[in-house]
């Protein structure tokens, strides 16, 4: 049951690079405060339908609403207001390395969100708090394990307050001891009710902590459901072969 | 071995040609201040051009930028000095040399900042983008300040070469440093006023020289 409002919603989807079709009528919706996950094998689109939802990446065809409002009608130029309410964070981190970290998460609020420069810092402080980097807060990037430097990007995501945050693949480029301090990060935002859509590898935060998952093959959505439904009672061939590769892969 | 050193290191000679060379070294100067400054943003915006979304605009750019490294300097000074005056346009030699010059390095800046904005990863900008900062503002924030400490080493290296290219204008008798000399040369009879200029040209490029370098192999070791 699930009164609360959609706060994403993704109408028939569809995205062509070329001669191939990568997205192929895509439905999913994301409640407000709701953690979805979204699996699939490589090349299954996952990462293209994420960066559709803020508009990285042009959609073909089919519709994308954020809180209401469709962001597919919007104009190329107009762009940057409404990524403002869509954090995003990327598999490699992609920190600006020639800005320590505080800087990193004040910049687009001062020159994106227009905030006053000392209320960006106040904001951009309590942030590295909440991630538990405050104390790096005058380090460069480099001087972070890829962990910490993830968490500082979803830090200035975060900084901006959007409605959702979108995650692309958040731990795919960390050293398995560095997964846990991130996963953390996400679990608390989660019982924070920030809406969130996550494209990831780590099945076993998935079960822990997202509200549903959503599996994705070939461009389809193949199933969706909790994740007790989806790991516990797969119903679709392809599905039930994806999970065993995966739990296969991991002993 | 006395002959050797009256004819190219006549102490004597140079000092009477010393204040003609300075006058010279001062126009050079102002050359070089003008050609470096007007150069760099010229060819900033050029870079800008080369890697705009707009394909008539990148497109002129990369014309532009190919076209005129492609010609050489000189010709290009002489057509501006002696080959305009036929279609009315007289300029000074002072202004036909940054003319010319502006034309040719401008687009030699342009490639080394080009190729700093290429080197850059594009996840730099789709972070920036992400974060709802335009398209100028990633650039003005994010891209450009990484690109030009990438190719600070070529951006000295090219600003060398402008100091260098300097002299060719003494061929449309503007007197700078190389027009300096040589005029005290043929004044004198005797080589050491040209000794002196190359010396001259020696203290302020070697140290730029080695600078380049030095940050090369750094650039290199990590």
């Amino acid at each position: 049951m699930n009164a609360r409002r959609y706060m994403l919603e993704v109408r028939g989807l569809g995205k062509t690079f070329g001669e191939t079709e990568v997205l192929k009528a895509i439905d999913l919706n994301v409640s407000e405060g709701e953690l979805v996950f979204i699996i699939g094998p490589s090349g299954s689109g996952k990462s293209t339908m994420l960066r559709c939802c803020n508009r990285l990446e042009e959609p073909t065809s089919g519709a994308i609403l954020i809180d209401n409002a469709r962001i597919t009608d919007i104009p190329r130029r107009d762009l940057d207001r409404m990524r403002l309410n869509v954090g995003m964070v990327f598999q490699g981190f992609h920190l600006y390395p020639h800005m320590s970290v505080i800087k990193n998460v004040i910049l687009a609020q001062i020159k994106a969100l227009k905030r006053p420069a000392d209320e960006a810092r106040q904001r951009g402080m309590e942030l590295l708090d909440q991630v538990g980097l405050g104390h790096k807060a005058d380090a460069m990037p480099s001087e972070l394990s890829g962990g910490q430097q993830q968490r500082v990007a979803i830090a200035r995501a975060l900084a901006l307050d959007p409605k959702v945050m979108l995650f692309d693949e958040p731990t795919s480029a960390l050293d398995p001891e560095l997964v846990g301090s991130v996963l953390k990060v996400m679990k608390d935002l989660r019982d924070k009710g920030m809406t969130m859509l996550v494209v990831s590898h780590e099945m076993a935060f998935a079960r822990e902590a997202a509200d549903r998952v959503v599996f994705m093959d070939g461009g389809y959505v193949v199933e969706a459901g909790t994740p007790d439904e989806i790991f516990g009672n797969p119903k679709s061939d392809r599905l039930k072969s994806f999970l065993s590769r995966v739990s296969g892969g991991a002993h | 071995m006395d002959a050797f050193i009256d004819t190219f290191f006549n102490i004597d000679i140079m000092r009477q040609a010393f204040p003609l060379l300075m006058k010279g070294a001062w126009i050079t100067l102002q050359l070089c201040a003008f050609v470096i400054i007007l150069g760099l943003l010229g060819g900033l915006a050029l870079a800008l051009a080369a890697v705009s979304p707009r394909g008539w605009l990148r497109w002129s750019a990369v014309i532009y930028i190919d076209f005129f490294r492609a010609l050489p300097p000189l010709v290009l000074l002489i057509f501006v000095y002696s080959g305009l005056p036929f279609a009315g346009i007289n300029l000074s030699p002072f202004v036909a040399v940054i003319v010319a010059f502006l034309l040719n390095n401008s687009s030699y800046f342009a490639e080394v900042f080009r190729a700093g904005i290429n080197s850059i990863p594009k996840g730099q900008t789709e972070a920036a983008r992400a974060t709802g900062l335009s398209p100028a503002q990633t650039m003005t924030y994010v891209v450009l300040p990484q690109a030009v400490r990438n190719v600070l080493p070529d951006l000295l290296s090219n600003t060398v070469e402008v100091v260098k290219l300097t002299s060719l204008a003494s061929v449309v008798s503007l007197s700078e440093l190389l027009y300096s000399a040589n005029m005290a040369r043929s004044v004198t009879y005797n080589s050491s006023p040209l000794v002196l200029a190359a010396l001259l040209y020696l203290a302020v490029l070697w140290p730029l020289v080695r600078v380049v370098s030095r940050y090369q192999r750094g650039l290199a070791v990590h």
